[in-house]
This record gives structure tokens, sequence and C-alpha cells, in this order.
């Protein structure tokens, strides 16, 4: 008998990530939570503080910080408990493509939705925000990607504490909402009283958005940032670490 | 027969959860192009002994072989030649029939056609409807295409008809017996006796972890002394009589004898082999 040949990792990842595309678009409650409400804020704040460019150059890099949570730690929060309570991720198991290809399409998907919020977000405050293109590019890319391996870590892990579909909303809310006030996507952090800086400091939201400031606004050196990427960092391999010790196949019973 | 011949080997099967045993020593072989029925009430073990052998829970004991492979350690080509047809599975909300068909053909190294899948699974004229949109014995035949669309050589079926209505079962019963003439293997597990009855070609029944009795269907329990043949027939005056036998040859001889020599004609004559349902009661109360 001739076997055929199986299909390769790369494109079975790239089918997973057509399809996620596909699927989010249909879908207009994660489309809205989980793309537009960050330039819709954008366009809000903007409103409010035109005219005063200190506030804008803290708004800008702010919302995009928020952009890089809701795109990953909120999207895959709510996504991987949708899929394990409603039995995809059983059935996919049940499958011949690798668990690894299947998360990464996952994952691809959400990233994707990073990387355009940045862009729209660059190209609204050169635009219409006085903000000017970043003046570190590089050192901007490199803050995205520690803030999506970081917020993506974080997001699968609190799936695992999130019982079942109908919760998910509450949870992740009760974590972003106090995240993004705390952490400065609003206001410069460093105007806020010392116990909420002292609980900023120890968060990684407040520190991407350092490290985006410093990328998109006022253009200070990586070298300068470090450690905001050790916070991050830090973030990052609990997040990994939790993410696969609690990671399950199948949906709770309750 | 060779090893070969068996699309399933199962030996000393063990499962405990904590001290919950809930497998406790189970045998059994599934031919390849056989339909095979796990058949038991709920809590018998049924699903932890299918979920094992499709490769979703690790056995505490015994040996396990399907289609020569360990199932526990997930090879992939195994799964790539086994379709699964979980007792409840859910799929995604926003996704076409169609789509989602040729989403996972795509993971195959030689799927079906998803043409084919659909006319198979009675999904025709619902290509392009969303999921969401299906009704519950609509998303339950979406199961079945999805398990066929990677032409398995092995199929299993957990509780594939319940909840469904007359019509829809007769549907799913049609598909069940097309598998069986693509030479599938099929190993199905049910409540429905009839459902094992009609497409078996041979069952086990498991109570408390066990297996209690192994067979064909028609043949189950005869002779074990466990359930008697039925003999019905209106005598004379139009009363309906009924007899329990072990030995329906003697029985029948001497009833009929004497109605001859009566000169009568008994109406209704009838002679019923235990049903399975009668040795599933019998074996399971």
């Amino acid at each position: 008998m001739i076997e055929a040949a199986q299909p390769s990792f790369a494109s079975l990842t790239w089918r997973q990530y057509r399809l996620e595309r596909r699927m989010f678009w249909r879908n207009p409650s994660a489309a809205f939570f989980n793309f537009m409400l960050p330039l819709v804020l954008l366009a809000l704040f903007g409103a409010v503080f035109s005219g005063n460019q200190e506030d804008l150059d803290v708004i800008v890099p702010g919302i995009a910080g928020m952009s890089v949570v809701s795109t990953t730690f909120s999207a895959l929060a709510y996504n991987v408990t949708a899929m394990r309570e409603l039995g995809v991720l059983k059935r996919m198991r049940g499958t011949p493509i690798p668990s690894g290809a299947f998360l990464l399409g996952i994952a691809g998907h959400a990233i994707t939705n990073t990387a355009l919020q940045m862009v729209l977000i660059t190209v609204a405050g050169k635009l219409f925000f006085g903000v000017d293109w970043p003046p570190n590019p590089l050192e901007m890319v490199v803050f995205v990607v520690l803030g999506v391996v970081c917020f993506s870590s974080l997001g699968v892990a609190l799936s695992h504490v999130i019982p079942n579909n109908e919760s998910a909303p509450a949870y992740v809310n009760a974590i972003f909402l106090p995240l993004i006030i705390v952490s400065g996507v609003f206001y410069d952090a460093a105007d806020v009283p010392s116990f909420l800086a002292g609980i900023a400091e120890a968060l990684p939201l407040t520190h991407l958005i350092d490290g985006l400031s410093a990328a998109m606004v006022t253009g200070s050196g990586i070298g300068d940032q470090i450690s905001s990427i050790g916070v991050l960092v830090a973030w990052t391999v609990l997040g990994v670490v939790l993410a696969i010790r609690g990671f399950s196949w199948e949906a709770r019973r309750s | 027969m060779s090893s070969s011949d068996f699309a399933i080997e199962v030996r000393g099967l063990r499962k405990s959860y904590g001290d919950l045993e809930a497998v406790r020593g189970i045998d059994f072989s599934v031919r390849r192009g056989e339909v095979f029925g796990l058949l038991g009430p709920n809590g018998a073990g049924k699903t932890t002994t299918v979920e094992i052998l499709e490769g979703y829970r690790e056995r505490t004991a015994g040996d396990v072989s399907v289609l020569g492979f360990d199932p526990q350690e997930r090879a992939r080509e195994l799964r790539s030649r086994v379709g699964i047809v979980l007792q409840s599975s859910g799929i995604y909300r926003h996704v076409k029939v169609r789509e989602v068909l040729e989403h996972f053909a795509g993971f195959y190294p030689d799927p079906r056609d998803v043409d084919e899948v659909i006319e198979l699974a009675g999904l025709r004229g619902k290509e392009e409807a969303r999921t969401r949109t299906l009704s519950g014995g609509q998303l339950r035949r979406l199961d079945f295409a999805l398990a066929l669309v990677g032409d398995p050589e092995l199929i299993f079926l957990d509780e594939p008809t319940t909840g469904f209505d007359p019509a829809a079962r007769r549907g799913a019963w049609d598909t069940i017996r097309s598998l069986k003439a693509l030479g599938k293997t099929v190993l199905l597990t049910t409540h429905y006796l009839d459902e094992a009855q009609v497409l078996a070609d041979r069952v086990a029944i498991v109570k408390d972890g066990r297996i209690l009795v192994e067979g064909a269907p028609s043949e189950l329990g005869v002779g074990s002394g466990a359930v008697r043949y039925r003999v019905a027939w209106r005598n004379g005056s139009g009363l309906l009589n009924q007899q329990e036998t072990d030995d329906p040859t003697t029985f029948l001889h001497e009833l009929t004898s004497a109605a001859l020599a009566r000169g009568e004609k008994l109406e209704s004559l009838s002679v019923s082999r235990p049903t399975l349902e009668d040795v599933y009661l019998e074996l399971t109360a």
C-alpha cells in the first residue's frame, strides 16, 4: 500500500490560522471587544485631549499597550475557554492535526490583530494626534513581541481558571479593567498616588507602556528599558508555566 | 487468525480514577470490517473503555492495540486512520458546514471527497449553513461527517443516536450500514438494544467495568439457560396462549401433535428467540 504523506506542520498551522481569521469577523462581539474597542477609545480620548500634546503623548502609547492586552490576553482567555467548553479542543485532539500547529494557528490569528492595531494606532497618532512616526521602530517591535508573548501566555493561563463560557467576561474584565486603569493607559502612571504606583510598578502592562512610550514618543533607547524588559520577562515565565501546567483539552465537569 | 485480522485487541484492561475502578479487567477483540457493539447501563465503563482506545485516556493496566498501535502514545498515523464521534462535543459556532468539513479534510493524508461525505451523512442542502443555525440532529450528522472526512478504517461511535427522533435514527443506521458496506470497522456504544441488534455483528454487554457476555446479538444468551424461547398461539376458542421453553423442538412437536389430534388449527403460532433486550434485562438487572 502506498502511504499518502501527512500534511506538513506549516501547512496545517496556516490552514488553522486562515479559519480563525475568517471566523473572527463573523462574530460581532469578538470583533468589537478584541479589535474595535481600543480604536474607539483612542478616537474618544484623542478628541478629549486634543490640543494638549503632553496628554496625547501619553494616550497613544497607552492605547497601544492596551491593544496588545485586548488582542492577546482577553481574546485568548475567551477563545480558549470557549473552545474547551464547546468541545472543540477535545474534537481536535482526536484528529491528526499536531497540537502545536493548531495552537500556533490560533495564536497567529491573535498576533495578526495586534500587528494590525499597532499599525492603525501609529498611523492615527501621526495623522490626528500630533505624535510623530516612532523614533525607535525596532524598539517598538521588541516591546510588542515581548508584550504579545507575555499577555498571550497569561491569557491562556487565565482560561484555566474560568469555569465556563458564561463567566468568561466577568473573569476577563475583572482583570482587564483595573489593569488598564492602574497601568496608566489614560494618564501618566507617574502622577498617581504612591500606593497605586507601587502596584503599577509590579504589573506588566505598566512596563509595556513605558517601553512603547520610549519607542513611539521619547525615543529613549532600549538600554534605558532594561528593568521594564525584566518585569515583562518575569511575567512571561510565570504565564508560560501556568499556561502549560493547567492546560486541559476537555470541558470542566460541573 | 493473525493479529492483523483484528482492528482492536484489548486484554486485561483496567482503569481507576482514584479509588473508583471504572474498568475492571476487560478483554475483547474486534475483527476488521466488523461492527462491534458495547452495551451497558450508564456508568458501566463503556465510555472510559472507548476513550482509552481513542487515545484520550491512559489505562491503569492491560494491553491495548488499535490498528497495531498503542493509542496512548498518540501516534499521528493512528489518528489519521480512525474517525471519532464523541458522546458530546461541539464545534465552532461561526463556521459553515462545507467550510468546516474542508478544514478537517485538510488534516488527513488521504481524505474523502467532501461532497461524498455530505451525502453520506445526510447534510445535502445544509452545505452553506452556519453551524449555530443547525438543529441537534443536524449537528450530530455533522459529527458523523467530521469523523468520516479523513476516510478512516476504524470508526468509534459513542452513543451516536442518543436524542434522535425515530426517523433520524433510521437515517443514522443507514449511514452506519454504508460504513460497513465500505469495509470499515465500527466500534459502537449504545443504550438502544434495537440499535445494537440491527447494526452489530457482535456485541458485548458491560456492567460494573466487566464484560458479562459477548456474541452475535441473535445468539447471545441462548443455551445459557438465562433466557428462554417464547412460543405463542391461539387455541380453538381464540384465546391467546404463551409458553416459555428451553427446548422449542420438543415443545412444538407436542403442541402441534395434540392440536392435530383434536383436529384444530393453531392460529397465530409463533416462536420467538429471546431478544437482545430479554438477555440484557436478565443480565443487567
